[in-house]
């Protein structure tokens, strides 16, 4: 069996399987890091948003042998360590309007958000309707008014 | 009676009933319970309908059965024999847990519960800890989550025990000290006298015990006294939640309880004739087995991405469901040809009749979570963990299944992502325990998002019809006749309804969803005689209510019929609203809403404002709604998804009584908001022969951002009871109306099937049925932000 190894949340990890299984089933599967979640293994509903070498990707549509050994994954559980402080300022922004509602795609929404936030940055702009646009993940509590007012915030602070 | 831990207490309170007015309702008799710590349960509650007469007026309509009595009554009365096990417990290390016998599905109740029992003990908050409950059939009807009840039906047994707690403690400290408990306080679960002396309730946990049941007078808080209740209050699972530690059912580790898929039918309730292939996919990598259950071929692997390849691999001959080949237009042609007759009312010689037909169609209630459920069944015992809201009855189908005793079957309730309605139901429980028996191995299984969508259950198809009639000024007669695939409630709830529908005054019992009906319908305004009833025709889909059972629907309907009332006397939808609605506090919702929300003001041709008003769960809300229907808007290119018309402005007021926390109100309006817009403007399934063709979120368009109105404003009313009302659906009824009210003045035609998009030609490529469930893309660095 191939055998692959890649940074998840700043520690070197290796696993042993078959090229095609998707990230997400390593990181989940294989690895134990919950924070990703499953809502349709189709990059569709993207609570599985996570970030590759500080860009946002979706592991359920990535093969492992498609990660490089340098490769730097963080999921929500590594978010915090790439800031100074406790939380990353959008886990905070999310804390202060109350965002979550079962929590479930809330790891995905806030990858998702800090993601296209330095993004707009990256191109000099302030986070706006056109982004939110862009934002596909589903929050089937429909707490979708939160996050924007959570995004709007954390983007301030970033 | 749970075991306890060493060295703490317990406490619980009990019987006699409290005096029934004022504040002496207040002193009630608990119980502290026999155990080494200090365990308080709460005594039976008796307080269940307020009825409110009709107001009189030229033509009042006589109340309905729900306006006397609703359907979370009913289940208030059944779950009071029991509600003397609700109990609290005090720790050694000053935390105080509360085992909450109901699902946390992202309704808030594990934060509300938390906020009561820190109030009336004087804790901080944090010092709380709520978990949920395992399946306890010593709670009976007691252990149920659904019909927006579980504030309405605990908030008193779980104020009585946390009072009684606090009272024992105050107690135990006075004795000590040989003083006077009158003359103590308590800040913080720290317990103070004029003396000098304090100590914390851990401290004392173990003197406050019994040795027996001991009664106890003890007091709830004055509403004046209370600190935390009333007033906003974040999410208690916040922090987890953000840094991703919120446990759900598949993040669970339990030994050797690999990922598991079930391979399933292209028709609805297929059943499995022959396995093909069943050696070749024993041979895959990672897959270690596979097995013909009664819904289909189970494989268990390493990862779930190999059990994805399996089920994709599997030759399986398949033997058609009841449904058979049948399509959307077969079953709106059944629910026709079941449709009760309109009465021509014998009303006055002058009057005009009004008549309005609506279709709805098949909605998908599937949360984000799909369906997820660890198995371990043994030879003699069986642990299940799974999102359950009626654990106890899931508990029994399970024993029943494995052949074993009740007490064998172990089923730990875990947080859900989401129910919507879903976890009414075991059916992913059970299938696991299913499987784990046939492979007498531990099974972590999880639906693919394509079954859950397919095959998992769905808001059935129905048809809405109204006939009114009026003469200038009045409403005579408001008829409404709802006819709907049948609707599962699943044997939780039926059970529940069955056994107590007997019981009400005056009520004969008409059948399970009849009843249902009858206890949540009514029609908010001075209609004069009005009737509603409901057909029901089974057609053997697996269905389940989805938020809000009957009520978006009918509620729509009659809305909708509501602005032409007006229309025909000559009143705007406000206007009209103001003048026949029921009650003061009716009107002062749709007040509310009409003054914030700018009810009449100018808009451009081709977006209007729209009013929608419910009441139900002894609340009432009104949803002021603008929507844009221009070109411009409703062709909005947005890549990869579907716009149409946008609301693009939202004020809502809900009076839920007496609110809780309203800043979980407001989220649970939010979401109700949200599915509003999306049963009326985009979302619904499309069954075609003989199965539903959506299999993703990109083909069933709930709500995502683009669609989110980008303003929107939620009020919470002040107090106008002393007893919570529901929350958890209450909010989609209103703001479905209210969309379809506004989209009608907004484009001059009033929609007659929703969502209005459904016979729209599709806007995704249905997914095969074969393989049952689609393959994960591969190209996601391609597609990196």
């Amino acid at each position: 069996m191939p055998k692959y190894t890649f940074i998840l949340n700043g520690e070197r990890v290796h696993v042993d399987c078959p090229a095609d299984v998707r990230v997400l089933w390593v990181i989940r599967d294989l690895l134990n890091v919950h924070g990703p979640k499953y809502g349709c293994g189709l990059d569709v509903c993207k609570a599985c948003t996570s970030h590759i070498n500080g860009e946002g990707f979706n592991p359920c549509s990535v093969k492992i042998s498609d990660i490089k050994p340098e490769d730097e994954i963080t999921t929500i559980e590594g978010l915090a360590a790439t800031v100074k402080g406790d939380l990353h300022p959008m886990q905070e922004a999310w804390l202060e309007m109350d965002v979550a509602q079962c929590g479930y795609c809330q790891p995905g929404q806030i990858m998702a958000a800090v993601a296209k936030v330095k993004q707009a940055k990256a191109e000099g702009r302030k986070i706006g309707e056109k982004d939110f646009d862009e934002i596909r993940n589903i929050c089937r509590c429909g707490t979708y008014h939160r996050i924007r007012e959570a995004i709007t915030s954390g983007a301030k602070k970033m | 009676m749970q075991a306890l831990p060493e060295g703490e207490i317990t406490m619980t309170d009990t019987l006699p009933e409290s005096p029934p007015t004022g504040t002496s309702r207040r002193r009630f008799l608990g119980y502290v319970l026999a155990g080494p710590t200090l365990v308080a349960a709460s005594q039976l509650v008796a307080e269940t309908a307020d009825p409110t007469p009709a107001a009189a007026g030229p033509l009042p309509t006589g109340p309905e059965p729900s306006d006397l009595y609703d359907l979370g009554d009913l289940q208030v009365l059944a779950a009071m024999p029991t509600s003397n096990q609700i109990t609290v417990e005090v720790h050694k290390d000053d935390t105080v847990s509360f085992s909450l016998p109901r699902a946390e599905v992202g309704q808030g109740i594990t934060t509300s519960f938390a906020m009561l029992i820190a109030d009336e003990m004087d804790i901080n908050i944090d010092r709380v800890k709520v978990d949920l409950s395992k399946a306890r059939p010593e709670l009976m009807f007691n252990q149920l989550t659904g019909g927006s009840n579980s504030t309405r039906s605990l908030y008193t047994p779980v104020r009585r025990a946390a009072a009684t707690a606090r009272k024992r403690l105050v107690d135990t400290a006075a004795e000590q000290w040989g003083v006077a408990a009158s003359t103590l306080s308590v800040v913080d679960g720290v317990i103070h006298s004029r003396k000098g002396h304090k100590a914390s309730y851990g401290s004392l946990t173990e003197a406050a015990s019994a040795s027996r049941p001991l009664p106890m007078m003890a007091e709830l808080k004055a509403a004046n006294k209370l600190k935390i209740v009333g007033k906003p209050h974040n999410r208690i699972d916040a922090h987890d939640i953000v840094t991703g530690k919120k446990v759900f059912a598949m993040d669970l580790e339990v030994p050797n309880a690999l990922p598991t898929m079930v391979c399933r039918p292209p028709t609805i309730k297929g059943k499995v004739k022959r396995v093909r292939n069943r050696a070749a996919v024993l041979k895959m990598p990672g897959i270690t087995d596979v097995v013909a259950i009664s819904t289909g071929v189970a494989v268990r692997g390493k990862t779930f991405g190999q059990c994805i390849d399996a089920v994709r691999a599997l030759k399986v001959t398949w033997e058609d469901g009841p449904i058979g080949r049948k399509s959307d237009k077969d079953i709106i042609a059944e629910l026709k040809k079941n449709e009760i007759p309109l009465i021509v009312p014998n009303a006055s010689p002058l009057a005009k009749t009004l008549d309005a037909e609506f279709t709805f169609m098949f909605a998908s209630n599937s949360p984000l979570e799909t369906g997820s459920a660890i198995a371990d069944v043994r030879a003699k015992s069986a642990q299940i963990w799974s999102c359950l809201k009626a654990p106890i009855v899931a508990q029994q189908a399970i024993a029943n299944l494995l052949k074993l005793p009740l007490d064998s079957v172990t089923v730990n309730v875990v947080q859900g992502g989401g129910s919507f309605g879903r976890h009414l139901f075991h059916d992913t429980a059970i299938e696991a325990a299913e499987i784990s028996m046939k492979l007498k191995k531990p099974v972590k299984l999880m639906w693919h998002r394509t079954d859950d969508f397919r095959q998992g259950r769905v808001h059935p198809m129905s048809t809405a019809r109204i006939r009114a009639t009026y003469v200038p000024g009045e409403v005579l007669t408001f008829e409404q006749r709802h006819t709907s695939v049948s609707t599962s409630f699943g044997h939780g709830f039926g059970d529940l309804i069955t056994s107590y529908a007997g019981t009400l005054p005056g009520f004969n019992f008409l059948g399970l969803a009849e009843t249902v009906f009858e206890l949540t319908a009514n029609v908010s305004y001075e209609y004069g005689v009005t009737t509603q009833l409901l057909n029901e025709v089974d057609m053997d889909f697996i269905t389940g209510s989805m938020r809000n059972i009957y009520s978006p629907d009918v509620c729509t309907a009659q809305e909708l019929v509501t602005d032409r009332l007006g229309e025909a006397m000559g009143m705007d939808p406000y206007q009209f609203r103001n003048e026949f609605l029921k009650d003061d506090r009716s009107k002062a919702v749709l007040d509310m809403a009409a003054k914030v929300g700018k009810w009449g003001k100018k808009m451009p041709h081709g977006t209007a404002q729209g009013i929608g008003f419910h009441s139900e769960y002894k609340g009432v809300c009104a949803a002021l709604v603008e929507i844009d229907c221009r070109p411009q808007t409703v062709k909005r290119q947005v890549d990869d998804a579907y716009t149409g018309p946008r609301v693009t402005n939202v004020t809502f007021v809900v009076d839920v009584g007496l609110p809780i926390n309203p800043r979980g109100l407001e989220a649970q309006m939010m979401g109700g908001i949200m599915d509003g817009i999306a049963t009326t403007l985009t979302a619904s399934l499309h069954l075609e022969d003989g199965h539903f063709l959506e299999g993703s979120w990109d083909d069933y368009y709930y709500t995502r951002q683009w669609n989110v109105p980008p303003k929107l404003k939620i009020i919470v009313m002040p107090p106008t009871s002393n007893q919570p009302g529901g929350a958890g659906e209450f909010g989609v009824a209103a703001a479905k109306a209210a969309v379809a009210c506004a989209y009608t003045r907004a484009t001059g035609k009033m929609p007659t099937k929703f969502p209005i998009n459904h016979d729209d030609p599709l806007g995704f490529v249905p997914l095969p049925t074969t393989p049952s469930i689609p393959q994960s893309p591969t190209n996601g660095l391609s597609k990196k932000f």
